[in-house]
């Protein structure tokens, strides 16, 4: 049952990276980074228990945490620049 | 290990699988950037609780069911939060929500 688990999760992380490598915008590639940490989350976990080593769940718990501050810093490096466009166009016209 | 909870947790498990699956292919195949973004957060969510919580019954009570309730914590936290934030950078750069196909605007 594992197994099924993880491959169901792999076939996810593989269309998350199809979609990050022909998304159109810049936030459909990071919606998607964003969904592969967490299915990356999620698969450690399964396969902590798949070989019965509980070790891997502290390395699912350190990337689920360095997913999400990676994610909200890209996040804020783009929002910064849209606004900073914003403010270019404003002081343009 | 009882049988009646680890049928319970292969049930859980097994419709884990299916919400990862059915979201995963939402994220790739939904037309707008908005709509991809539900089928996203769908696997955030409910496919997180299902799979940890089937996990955490095959585990029992020990430090590996801990980690797992300290795994799904953080997951519930961070993945709306970071849905949120997502939006919110997606919509003031100009990304219109309610269009029926996606425009490719900028890179």
């Amino acid at each position: 049952m594992y197994y099924i688990v993880s491959i169901a999760i792999l076939i996810t992380m593989a269309l998350a990276l199809a979609r990050a490598l022909l998304g159109p915008s810049v936030y459909d590639r990071v919606l998607a980074v964003n969904m592969f940490g967490t299915k990356t989350t999620l698969l450690l976990s399964v396969i902590a228990f798949l070989y019965g080593r509980p070790d891997f769940l502290d390395l699912a718990l350190t990337y689920a945490l360095i997913n999400f501050i990676g994610v909200l810093a890209v996040l804020e490096f783009f929002q910064s620049r849209s606004i900073r466009r914003v403010n270019n166009r404003v002081d343009g016209n | 290990m009882d049988s009646a909870s680890d049928v319970l947790s292969w049930i859980l498990l097994a419709l884990g699988g299916g919400f990862v699956f059915v979201g995963g292919l939402g994220a790739l195949r939904l037309p707008n950037f908005y709509t991809r973004m539900h089928a996203a957060s769908l696997t955030d969510s409910m496919a997180s609780i299902l799979i940890l919580l089937g996990i955490m019954l095959q585990a029992g009570w020990s430090l590996a069911a801990i980690k797992l309730l300290a795994i799904l914590a953080f997951l519930l936290l961070t993945g709306p939060t970071a849905s949120y934030a997502l939006a919110n950078a997606a919509l003031l750069s100009g990304l219109k929500p309610g269009s029926s196909a996606d425009e490719s605007k900028e890179n």
